[in-house]
């Protein structure tokens, strides 16, 4: 048992301690802050050990006859993502409001997501690394349905149904993976996988690559799979939407950056332009929808789809920087829109429609939200100095880079899609300064007269996040140390 | 393990078990028979125990002994197992039931009467484990008919309740026609091989089909055997399009026998189908066109039973349909057999492991709470979680193993099923059972939904015996510990390397 083993079981066990009675918001909080506790010891304690940059590692037999192990590792990439995993959930618990019904059952499942979201991210066995993420799909179906807001019912099995089958679609692909290698050198160890990918017939390639591009682009919310995750967050409680679409959500781009991208490159060729079109479409199309909405909330969903389209960009580039910059983003992404659903639900318990024309000059009254607000949204369009603004510049570079031969001019189908993911940025600020303008300046409404600033909790969460963005964007370098080696070690230089 | 042993011992034993405790009923002076119950449930554990010591058949087979249709390889034990756990949680099932069952059974006291609603599970699981060592067709013949008459009793036990009537009515008159179609392919197969031994068999088709053999040009004959066979075991298992008499019969018969039918009799027709598809798919003359009707049975199957178990209100009809449901996951496995006969066996056996821990925790759920709430459908349990959280967390267990979540064990089973799908390139498949998946979902998730979302009905806390409950936490204990930590149950599906069995 190491430090990277208590990251996991510590929110799995609390969660059932919690379930069992134990006092709920109390352990939870206290959870999350060791879990963030323990990231950081594991951060600070980090040194590559595997040719492929892994640390922590340990492993149990499961079931030898099929090679399936109990594996956990980490390298800089997995940190990252545990980093985000933790500040997330530590903010997620800690801006929860009372809860009036069954808040035990709630805490609960608020940290098995955590606890599948780490498991997920600090697993190096294929197998265990698909189940964990399934651990979070009944607690999500739960806390949508039984403390969402609106439309709640509806939400919750369209969410639930659309990603259960994105997972079989999924575990189809990776059972095609595992048996494109050739007898004797299959394994479900990822780090074994990793080092015998020569093995692959290119010519297989192709097929399983589509498989994972859909599995992976159903839990992402890839365009035209993106239907279950604007109703979702729009009427999950705020937790529950934090770490989703902060955390969990980041789990098949992961995947992709894990399994995908290192493992099928001749795949990854053969479906360049389908995934392209996508991804512009994920930006554009999705853009558009975003400046077409009404009410806060699923003005902020349907950003979070939207913004999938720049990682999927840096993914698509497939060089270093790209990747890197895609890896960075995701942590930027996800403590950006962790902030504002936050916020967006803390707006909420005072007016809970949410319309935009319900809202207004509200930064008279409470003056840190629309101060917190504004930097949230400023990081999410990806204004300078939050971590978004240097993910996305190496991600806008990498896909320019990508395809070109040194010191020949090249300009292909990525420069196109980079070119259209550029107005993406455009886009962003017209939906986000509009919402600022609506919610926060002006008169204020009658709806919104006695509007206050929030309290403790979710002031100090909201600052949480937005300090990881600051200090991140200010100096990308303190994990860009982490991911860089990695992604170098994953796809070569 | 020592070896001592002989594996009859354990059919031997439980039969005695049953006659002893038919005579127990009939000279038993006390009308409360839930004892007799009590010891036929240690007895079979204890037999489950002593199976892990025996003796492993002789490398040379005389002519004329019991090991010419009787055989004892790690399969067969595995569900000899089975059947032994199975029978001794529906007797559990049974204690909890017995309240109900005395309502619908006329008798001078309480009680009175319920004597064999404990004795014939016993009977049935004799057939069972016969069934699990067949290598005849004649004593698999045997074996099943042994299983079925057994439930045809069951089934219709509670005499006073109409339900339970008709659907004995319908499981007998579709039984004996199932059992007729069996019979009449194996008198095909004998009349073109001259043999009953399933070795024997093989080897003589084989031999036959070869170019030039005795039985060239035979297809036909053979397929047709094949076909009737096929339908046959198509009505144990419950695959569409043999599948109508499931709903009624599922619905109707006391709820601890339909548990047993849904896990008992259809982990026997697999087996059984396992058995025959080895041979016959060994013919390569037929193999492409069994391997087709197989994946065809399987497509059906799917979406039968998942499109029709989504409107579905009542429990245990729900709980019929995704049991048809679940006879096409393993179908899919079996239309592999052709290419990639030992993972699929291995699927299969797997995947009726967890089948079968998860469907007796369901079951014995639903007794309990349906006892309770007097009645079965899915809004008796809503609100389960305020009336008994631990109960609802169990069947949510239940239930995401059910729908294939991992950790589960219904998910490693789905998990094998799809591997070996892919390996055997059987796309249609592979594409119906995501949607399939996709449908599983929505009706299983109906039931978590109701437990949690909805408010009870009536508030009144769900309470549980001793024994009920050390069951229900053992299985859903189970149900975790296959689906994260399979390696115990593998152990004991790989063959042990035994000597070549020669036939003499």
């Amino acid at each position: 048992m190491n430090v990277l083993n208590f990251i996991v079981l510590l929110p799995i066990v609390n969660a059932i301690v919690i379930a069992l009675g134990a006092p709920a918001r109390k352990s939870a909080l206290l959870s999350a802050w060791t879990q963030f506790a323990l990231t950081i010891v594991a951060l600070a304690g980090y040194k590559p050990k595997t040719p492929g940059g892994f640390d922590f590692g340990s492993k149990w037999d499961v079931a030898p006859e099929w090679g399936l192990s109990l594996a956990f590792g980490a390298d800089g990439l997995s940190l990252v993502m545990l980093l985000l995993t933790a500040l997330v959930t530590v903010a997620a618990v800690w801006v929860t409001p009372k809860i009036e019904k069954r808040e035990n059952l709630f805490y609960a499942c608020v940290l098995l997501i955590s606890g599948g979201a780490a498991g997920a991210f600090a697993s190096t066995d294929l197998f265990f690394f698909y189940a964990f993420h399934e651990l979070a799909l009944i607690p999500t179906f739960l806390l949508i349905g039984i403390w969402g807001t609106g439309a709640r019912q509806v939400a919750a099995w369209k969410i639930t149904i659309y990603l259960a089958v994105g997972s079989v679609v999924l575990l189809v692909g990776l059972a095609k993976l595992y048996l494109a290698f050739p007898e004797g050198a299959r394994s479900f160890d990822m780090l074994k996988m990793a080092e015998s990918r020569a093995l692959i017939p290119a010519a297989e390639q192709g097929s399983i690559y589509i498989w994972l591009l859909i599995g992976f682009g159903i839990l992402i919310s890839l365009v035209p799979f993106h239907s279950w995750a604007a109703p979702a967050y729009a009427s999950a409680p705020t937790p529950a939407a934090m770490l989703h679409s902060g955390v969990l959500k980041k789990f098949g781009l992961y995947g992709l950056i894990r399994i995908a991208v290192p493992m099928l490159p001749e795949g990854a060729k053969v479906w360049m332009n389908l995934l392209l079109v996508l991804l512009v479409a994920n930006i554009i199309y999705i853009g558009l929808v975003t400046i077409a909405q009404k009410k806060l909330d699923w003005m902020l969903a349907y950003s979070s789809v939207m913004h999938m389209g720049y990682i999927f960009l840096g993914i698509a580039a497939g060089n270093a920087i790209g990747v890197s910059g895609a890896s960075l983003l995701m942590l930027g992404h996800g403590l950006s829109i962790a902030a504002l659903f936050a916020m967006c639900g803390y707006i909420r318990q005072n007016n809970p429609s949410l319309a935009f024309t319900s809202l207004g000059g509200l930064a008279k009254q409470a003056p840190f939200l629309g101060y917190a607000f504004g930097m949230a949204a400023f990081a999410s369009i990806g204004l300078p100095g939050f971590a978004n603004f240097a993910s996305e510049m190496m991600v806008l570079f990498g896909a320019f880079k990508s395809g070109t031969v040194a010191g020949s001019t090249h300009f292909g189908a990525t420069q196109f899609a980079t070119v259209f993911a550029l107005w993406g940025v455009v886009i962003s600020a017209v939906y986000m300064l509009r919402a600022y303008r609506q919610i926060f300046q002006g008169e204020p409404n009658a709806n919104v007269a006695s509007f206050k600033d929030p309290g403790c909790s979710v002031r100090s969460s909201v600052i949480l996040l937005l300090a990881a963005l600051l200090i991140v964007g200010l100096w990308p370098k303190s994990l860009l140390n982490f991911i860089q080696p990695s992604v170098e070690a994953l796809i070569g230089k | 393990m020592q070896q001592i042993i002989p594996a009859i011992t354990l059919e031997v034993s439980v039969l005695l078990l049953g006659l002893f405790m038919i005579f127990a009923e009939a000279f038993s002076k006390s009308a409360d028979r839930s004892h007799l119950a009590r010891y036929a449930i240690a007895v079979l554990l204890a037999l489950t125990g002593f199976s892990f010591f025996t003796i492993q058949p002789p490398s040379q087979i005389p002519a004329g002994s019991m090991w010419n249709f009787y055989s004892v390889d790690a399969t067969g034990m595995f569900f000899k197992r089975i059947a032994l756990v199975t029978t001794a949680v529906v007797l559990v099932m049974a204690l909890e039931y017995r309240t109900v069952l005395a309502k619908f059974i006329p008798g001078v006291e309480e009680g009175r009467g319920t004597g064999e609603f404990y004795s014939l599970p016993v009977f049935i699981c004799a057939g069972l484990m016969f069934m699990a060592s067949a290598v005849d067709f004649i004593l698999i013949f045997v074996a099943l008919e042994l299983v079925t008459i057994g439930f045809y009793i069951l089934v219709a036990y509670m005499r006073r309740h109409e339900q339970s009537l008709e659907a004995g009515v319908k499981y007998l008159i579709l039984g004996a026609l199932s059992t007729g179609f069996l019979v009449y392919g194996i008198t095909w197969i004998f009349g073109l091989t001259g043999q009953t031994h399933l070795d024997k068999v093989k080897d003589a088709l084989v031999a036959g089909f070869a170019p030039g053999g005795a039985l060239a040009g035979n297809e036909t004959a053979l397929l047709f055997g094949v076909m009737l066979i096929l339908v046959a075991l198509g009505f144990k298992i419950a695959a569409a399009p043999f599948q109508l008499w499931v709903p009624d019969v599922y619905q109707g018969a006391p709820t601890p026998v339909t548990a047993f039918l849904s896990v008992g009799s259809k982990a026997a027709g697999f087996i059984v189908l396992v058995r025959v598809l080895i041979v016959f798919l060994a013919v390569p003359a037929i193999q492409a066109k069994v391997v087709a009707v197989l994946a065809l049975l399987a497509i059906l199957t799917l979406i039968y039973g998942n499109l029709a178990a989504m409107p579905q209100d009542n429990l245990k009809r729900l709980f019929a349909y995704s049991s048809i449901a679940h006879a096409g996951y393993l179908l899919v496995a079996c239309a592999a057999m052709g290419t990639h006969a030992s993972s699929a066996k291995e699927a299969i056996s797997f995947y009726l492991a967890g089948y079968l821990v998860m469907t007796l925790l369901s079951f014995l759920i639903l007794v309990t709470v349906s006892r309770q709430s007097r009645g079965d459908d899915i809004r008796h349990f809503a609100g389960l979680a305020k009336r008994n959280p631990v109960l609802a967390f169990c069947m949510t267990v239940a239930i995401a193993s059910l729908a294939g979540i991992p950790l589960t064990a219904g998910f490693l089973g789905k998990f094998l099923v799809f591997k070996v799908a892919v390996a055997s390139k059987q796309w249609a498949l592979i594409g119906v059972g995501i949607v399939a998946v996709g449908a599983g979902f929505y009706y299983y998730i109906r039931v978590i939904a109701s437990m949690y979302w909805d408010e009870p009905n009536d508030r009144t806390p769900v309470t549980v015996g001793p024994l009920t409950r050390i069951v229900t936490v053992a299985l859903t204990g189970l149900v975790f510990v296959l689906g994260i930590w399979p390696a115990p149950v593998l152990d004991q599906l790989s063959e042990r390397p035994a000597a070549a069995v020669v036939h003499k």
